[in-house]
């Protein structure tokens, strides 16, 4: 009872690419949520110090502007590469991307920094409840962030090797949605984390 | 290949807007941190509202969600998805900080 | 961080010769193993086995691997059950048979296979099998992702699996509280195990539920509004949304717990600003919601059931559908209930109790529905039915003593006592199990073609409720009298009589699941004259009894049309079944894939490595699992057409089929 067709390989309809859309939609409204429990479990453990260092101890405000401005530059560069996209303009959308990655990668560097001073120091992960709660969320958002210059990368590749095909741009549309809202958890943490805890 | 309406009406105007607005709700929040200008407690408010609103922006500008131009499905999905957010953490902070006042206070 | 070579994997370590108990265990499951594996290769199958089954997209072939895995896990989980009640009945003032060590990994290894992979596979391959048909679709959305699900799931069953054979299973419980499954009190593989083995089914079942949401919104025939989908559409798009939001707290809590194991973090230690109480904060936003997703189900089965062999059209289908998603949201606003006596102050309790209380609500109504279309209904007692009528009895007392436990006052004298235990087992056994298992004898001759044979399945039946009866009622009386759960040995004789009578229901149901076997395998042998070649044996209500007995790949050539909310048998009475258009379409249809289990045999990889600490080898892992998504994303092409004659050619077939039953 095995389908036996002709071997004709088609393009999937249409709908597909809605389908697709939406499906990715849920998965980051699933991945929202993951975040939304670390936030509540920073939130809950930031006072416990455990005798060590507290946010004021270690966070810079220019460094983390600066991570900031990385990060939202690289928002408007990917929204420019989407435009490129609707202009079926492959160069443009290839040098937008590429402008994407660096930014993304810049700001990959920063956190990378900031980590290894903070641990070279001894406020890493294992120190207190505080730290590791904060270098999870964190670095929960650093790990999508590579997850997404991957992304970049492979998507790069084929739009190089494919063109704007449709699946190609439909591909392109997800990992805009992906990155934008890389962006939005950054506002989080910035407005949950950094901030406050340079105030306290 | 124009695709513009199909995305949901993106332009290089409401991108360049967007990053503009965010630019302002960023610098704000992050003034107040540098100057320490306000009280601890105006402060936080500050920083939250400043916060919320750039994450409206963000969804209206780069993300292109609109009352109207999106599928309601995905409108209904991120809606769902803040209510529980807000169920979570709010849950979350009520039990835990409540926990924190009578066992150790 | 380990860094040697294999990790902390040694002989001496991963052998389980530390109760002869455990080797027999690890014997029975390896012989299992290689008597499958010997099987297949002196049939020489294993090609059909490969290109048939293993990498088919179809969704009723994912289904039934899906429904097969619970079906084995069932049998496993059952038998660390049987175990718990044999120890516990000669315990008395004895250490009984089991080592203390050995007892805690049984419960432990019971709970977490019984609710991870037997009833979340069993749920999610009746889905898939049943829903694409019931909102007249040709397959799920994503074809592929449902099977990168399946081989998720199934590598996790096999990481609990293989901790029988080499290493340990956690010995925490199915829950894992810290600080007890912290690093500093369980240092071995134990709970790794547990970890990982939920950690890589956990996303299988998040993908699940993306996939089972876009399929019911996107992909429903023409006509078939929302509210004109058949019960168990809605309740799987209840669970499916369950799903996607709670799954991601189970694995927010695990992940915390593994980096606390790994890293040394301090998220829930006692020492270093630990705290312990979120780990049950986090991990009971999970965990209630995923009560209502093994339950949710299961009602949408009933609703099926009920309303088929009371030849009825379902009694107050908008209050079932509204009660569905009242339940799906206030799933989100009732864990505290879970942990009363944590110390939470009195608003807190209150919140939580009453809002438990207000989810029995829509359950109620359920309850009234089904009795309603029972109500002046002509009943057929077929096992589904059975299955049905027993669940609505014995689901009230459960949801009465659930009640009760909303209460927290109420709590405090019965938390952690076996009054719990047997509460929760009376919501999931007659409320998902039962369900489960009614729908699989209900829907078997729409997967095979042939119907099960109706007198073992009453046995079956029989047995699993006596049996059921006679096991946890005792239990409820041990609560009040003050035992505790999960006690290895104890030293009061007035507890004994009523752990005896347990031991007994447990052994008739264990010839419940005797009847199950026999029942299989007798339908198997009689499957000529059982055959069901009408494609709707029981005189169906909803679309999935349109399509033939297997189904087509494309369940049906022309999409139908639908006009009401029992849609078949709607277009039954207008005499617009069976028709037949000029000319068939073309199909597409997806090409079958080995990478999904090669993405679920990369999982067990790294699961396995994780566990032992064998970093270079998990890390190489994941970068394969990557690599494959990545190389994956390169092909366009992922269908293949199904010529209008080809199609024709196997309608034909079906309609001679249909003639020759007499129902043209």
């Amino acid at each position: 009872m095995s389908p036996v067709g002709d071997d004709t390989a088609l393009l999937p309809h249409d709908e597909a690419y809605d389908e697709r859309a939406f499906g990715f939609w849920l998965y980051l409204m699933s991945d929202a949520i993951i975040f939304a429990l670390l936030f509540a479990t920073y939130q809950i453990m930031a006072g416990d110090i455990a005798g060590g260092p507290q946010g004021s101890d270690l966070f810079s405000l220019p460094h983390t502007f600066g991570e900031t401005l990385l990060l939202l530059t690289s928002s408007l560069t990917f929204g420019l590469a989407s435009l490129a996209l609707d202009a079926g303009n492959r160069r443009r959308v290839l040098a937008w991307l590429g402008v994407t990655f660096v930014l993304g990668l810049g700001f990959l560097a920063m956190e990378i920094h900031e980590f290894h001073g903070m641990i070279t120091r001894g406020a890493g992960p294992d120190r207190s409840g505080f730290l590791s709660a904060f270098f999870t969320l964190v670095s929960t958002h650093g790990l999508h962030v590579s997850a997404g210059l991957v992304f970049i990368l492979v998507m790069t590749v084929q739009v190089v090797v494919k063109g704007l095909s449709r699946p190609v741009s439909s591909r392109l549309e997800r990992l805009g949605l992906f990155w934008h809202f890389l962006d939005i958890v950054w506002i989080g943490i910035f407005s949950v984390v950094y901030l406050p805890g340079i105030l306290r | 290949m124009k695709r513009a309406k199909a995305a949901g009406g993106r332009t290089l105007g409401s991108y360049l807007t967007g990053y503009v607005l965010a630019l302002v709700l960023t610098a704000v929040p992050f003034g107040i941190a540098a100057t320490g200008a306000l009280s601890m407690q105006s402060a936080l408010i500050a920083i939250g509202a400043s916060a919320i609103v750039q994450v409206l922006v963000h969804l209206r500008y780069f993300l292109h969600l609109g009352l109207r131009s999106t599928p309601q499905e995905r409108l209904l999905a991120i809606a769902f998805t803040a209510v529980l957010i807000l169920i979570m953490i709010g849950g979350s902070l009520w039990i835990m900080l409540n926990l924190y006042y009578r066992m150790w206070a | 961080m380990d860094m040697r070579i294999l990790g902390r994997l040694t002989a001496a370590d991963a052998l389980p010769f530390y109760s002869w108990v455990a080797v027999g265990g690890a014997v029975v499951t390896v012989l299992g193993l290689l008597t499958i594996v010997g099987a297949i290769t002196f049939l020489r199958k294993w090609r059909y086995v490969w290109t048939e089954w293993m990498t088919s997209l179809d969704h009723k072939r994912i289904g039934i691997m899906y429904v097969m895995l619970a079906l084995v896990m069932l049998v496993r989980g059952f038998v660390d059950a049987i175990m718990m009640r044999a120890q516990q009945a000669v315990a008395l003032n004895s250490t009984g048979y089991l080592p203390p060590e050995h007892f805690d990994q049984i419960f432990s290894s019971h709970g977490t296979i019984m609710i991870f992979f037997m009833a979340m596979p069993f749920l999610t391959g009746l889905i898939n099998i049943i829903v694409p048909q019931q909102i007249g679709a040709r397959d799920v959305a994503f074809p592929f992702m449902n099977s990168v699900s399946l081989w998720l799931t199934a590598a996790g069953a096999g990481l609990v699996l293989i901790s029988l054979v080499v290493g340990r299973f956690s010995t925490a419980g199915w829950t894992g509280y810290p600080p007890y499954s912290g690093a500093e009190y369980n240092p071995g593989v134990g709970v790794d195990y547990w970890i990982w083995a939920i950690q890589v089914s956990g996303i299988g079942t998040t993908l699940s539920g993306i996939n089972f949401i876009v399929t019911i919104l996107k992909r429903r025939a023409p006509g078939m509004k929302l509210m004109r989908m058949p019960l168990f559409c809605w309740t799987t798009l209840a669970t499916s949304i369950l799903m996607i939001f709670a799954f991601p707290a189970l694995t927010v809590t695990t992940a915390l717990l593994a980096l606390d194991r790994i890293f040394d973090m301090h998220f829930f230690t006692n020492a270093g600003g630990g705290n312990l109480m979120n780990y049950i904060n986090l991990f009971w936003i999970w965990g209630h919601p995923e009560v209502y997703i093994l339950i949710l189900p299961a009602f949408g089965i009933y609703s099926s059931v009920v309303s088929t062999f009371a030849a009825k059209r379902l009694f107050g289908y908008k209050s079932l559908v509204y009660a569905t998603m009242a339940i799906a949201l206030l799933s989100f606003t009732v864990w505290l209930h879970h942990f009363f006596t944590m110390g939470a102050g009195a608003g807190v309790n209150a919140f939580f109790g009453i809002a438990t209380m207000v989810i029995a609500v829509p359950t109620g109504v359920k309850v009234f529905d089904w009795l309603m279309t029972l109500f002046r209904g002509r009943i057929t007692f077929h096992p589904s039915m059975l299955w049905a009528l027993g669940f609505i009895v014995t689901f009230v007392i459960g949801g009465m003593t659930g009640v009760l436990l909303a209460l927290p006052p109420a709590d405090y004298l019965m938390h952690n006592s076996t009054f719990l235990v047997a509460h929760f087992h009376n919501m999931l056994i007659p409320g998902a199990l039962f369900g489960y298992l009614a729908g699989y004898m209900f829907w078997f001759p729409k997967a095979f073609g042939f119907t099960l044979d109706e007198r073992w399945g009453k046995g079956a039946f029989w047995c699993w409720i006596i049996g059921f009866y006679l096991a946890f009622m005792p239990l409820y009386v041990l609560g009040f009298m003050g035992m505790a759960r999960r006690m290895e040995r104890y030293e009061i004789s007035a507890w004994q009589p009523f752990l005896l009578i347990a031991a007994l229901g447990a052994v008739v149901i264990l010839a419940g699941i005797t009847c199950l076997v026999i029942q299989l395998v007798v339908s198997i042998r009689k499957r000529n004259e059982k055959r069901d070649l009408t494609g709707d044996p029981w005189d169906g209500r909803t679309l999935e009894w349109l399509t033939s007995s297997p189904p087509a790949p494309y369940n049906f050539a022309v999409l139908p049309q639908v006009r009401d909310i029992d849609a078949l048998h709607d277009m039954k009475r207008h005499g617009s079944v069976y028709v037949r258009p000029k000319q068939y379409e073309d199909i597409l249809l997806p090409i079958n894939t080995g990478a999904g289990v090669l993405i679920g045999g990369l999982a067990f990889v790294f699961g396995f490595s994780a566990v032992w600490h064998i970093w270079w080898v998990a890390a190489a892992a994941l970068l394969a699992i990557l690599a494959t998504a990545a190389a994956r994303s390169f092909r366009d092409k992922t269908e293949f057409c199904l010529t209008g004659s080809k199609v024709q050619e196997i309608e034909n077939r079906h309609f001679r089929d249909l003639a020759r039953e007499g129902v043209l």
